[in-house]
């Protein structure tokens, strides 16, 4: 599985993961290009079609991330997050899809590091795994 | 005020004495309409009607195991502004807490409306009830309640309850205002009815009736069904989920769907008023259909598919009252109950939410607390994977 390079959509809030991703980027901390970051404006506005898109499209990983608890740019938008990956598992993982696939995490704006380090740790994690069976198959 | 009565049966006639409790519901000045199943005029089917006259009654047919439409989406309508007037609406335990879902979601209201709820004797399926529907309306729901009621079963004539009905663990009126209860009752003689609320109570109170006790043999016929049904669930769910279990095999079990979206249409608590799905959204630009082919050499059309079911299933499996019409929409016959309420029990548990249990229940996405899954957030804790 070595030469396996995945592809993990992540869906990063404005204010604090993407502020970090930027960091990250400005202080040269290297990371796997194997992320496609979308910037949206908070994690809470993640609906659940996008995270079934980009897993039903043959993305090999899925990860969501924003504020810290209580550091939310819209007040409570992440906490709203929790509870639809929450729900988004329970069904995912019912047709297959391992739960390492979807993953929501919390960075804030001035953790670059952390970003580096978190981004790493997610595509060593899907590597380890088979390429998603959406990559392979027809997918109706 | 009565929190219980009692009604006779006359000659055995069970139907009779509903519509005849019905009669002295619209009767009293401050109801001005029941809603409840009737059979139409032209033809051998019963269609829920919305009744101003007493003797427009006649024709209800409230035991009926016809069950076209489920009546939650109607009442909503008929709720979600003031009315000027009050509605008894008869409904069956699945369209009460479906209705449950919809006034969560302020699409519709209980201010003009009394819930006349009875224990569920079970429906066929759209098909197998038209095919089953060519006696007399009359004698045909009298066989059928009786064989219900006396234990014999649902199943005759070559058809059977939908599977929707056989799986369902709450065959009575739980959120209804006035419950009428059927099973364990010597339904030949009399009708147990009981006040779940205020609102039902004042109701009941004012057509004297007397006060009735709980018969003594219906705890116990209850559980008996209730532990019945709750086998076939385990057993349907089990089934389903293997059937399942992987994206290759979800995609087998949902092939024959053609994106005619009829169960959305039919699920009574598919709650957007415009779906994504029929919007511009999904009005994909020509251009894009090529890439999508050339991307694996073949895209099946219509596309889509599993991307609407398994939105679907975000959206409102935490709303599921297992009623089944999605499975009784479908035109290519797809076992969508199953699917949906295998989902939606999962789901429902991991909040521990019961879709229609309970009014003042707040649907799971409507709400959070600061410490709570911390199994979702993370990647490196060895629990979160």
């Amino acid at each position: 599985m070595s030469d396996f390079e995945p592809t993990i959509v992540a869906f990063f809030c404005n204010w604090c993961t993407y502020t970090a991703a930027d960091l990250a980027g400005t202080s040269r901390l290297a990371y796997p290009p194997n992320i496609r970051i979308v910037r949206v404006m908070c994690t809470g506005m993640v609906d659940p079609k996008y995270v079934i898109k980009a897993l039903l499209d043959g993305a090999d990983g899925v990860l969501v991330s924003g504020c810290n608890p209580g550091d939310c740019h819209y007040i409570n938008g992440n906490y709203k997050a929790r509870r639809r990956i929450k729900l988004l598992k329970e069904i995912i993982e019912q047709f297959g899809f391992e739960p390492q696939r979807l993953r929501l995490t919390w960075i804030g704006a001035s953790d670059g590091i952390r970003f580096a380090e978190i981004m790493r740790e997610m595509t060593e994690q899907i590597k380890r795994l088979e390429p998603s069976a959406a990559r392979l198959k027809m997918v109706i | 005020m009565a929190k219980t009565a009692r009604i006779e049966v006359m000659d055995q006639n069970l139907a009779e004495a509903l519509r005849n409790f019905l009669k002295a519901v619209l009767n009293r000045e401050e109801i001005s309409a029941v809603l409840a199943p009737r059979r139409l005029p032209m033809k051998n089917r019963v269609m829920p009607a919305l009744i101003t006259d007493p003797q427009q009654l006649d024709q209800a047919d409230p035991l009926s195991p016809a069950f076209a439409v489920n009546s939650a989406r109607l009442l909503s309508r008929l709720t979600r502004k003031p009315s000027g007037g009050q509605v008894a609406a008869v409904l069956r335990p699945c369209e009460i807490r479906a209705f449950v879902e919809l006034v969560k979601l302020k699409q519709g209201r209980t201010d003009d409306v009394v819930i006349i709820g009875l224990d569920c004797l079970g429906a066929y399926s759209n098909r197998d009830y038209f095919r089953w529907a060519t006696e007399p309306p009359e004698a045909a729901t009298q066989k059928f309640s009786r064989a219900v009621l006396t234990g014999s079963g649902a199943a005759m004539d070559g058809v059977d309850l939908s599977p929707a009905c056989k799986a369902c663990e709450s065959p009575t009126a739980e959120g209804a205002d006035i419950a009428i209860g059927l099973f364990g009752v010597d339904t030949a003689k009399e009708i147990w009815v009981q006040a779940r609320t205020a609102k039902g109570e004042s109701l009941l109170g004012k057509l004297g009736f007397a006060e009735a006790p709980e018969p003594a043999s219906r705890p116990k016929a209850l559980e008996k069904l209730i532990a019945e049904r709750i086998a076939y669930r385990d057993e349907m769910f089990q089934r389903t989920r293997a059937a399942t279990e992987t994206l290759e095999k979800l995609s087998t079990y949902l092939a024959d769907c053609i994106n005619c979206y009829n169960c959305r249409v039919a699920c009574p608590v598919c709650y957007c008023r415009e779906c994504v799905f029929v919007t511009d959204v999904f009005d994909h630009e020509p251009s894009q259909y090529l890439r999508w082919a050339e991307h694996r050499g073949a895209v099946k059309l219509p596309t889509d598919t599993l991307f609407y079911h398994l939105t679907r299933l975000a959206h409102m499996s935490t709303a599921c009252v297992g009623c089944g019409q999605c499975s009784n929409a479908c035109p290519n016959d797809l076992s969508l109950m199953e699917l949906f309420r295998s989902v939606a029990h999962r789901t429902q548990a991991a909040f521990g939410y019961l879709a229609g249990r309970r009014i003042d229940e707040k649907p799971p996405l409507f709400e959070f607390r600061e410490n709570e899954f911390p199994e979702v957030v993370g990647i490196s804790r060895p629990s979160a994977g």
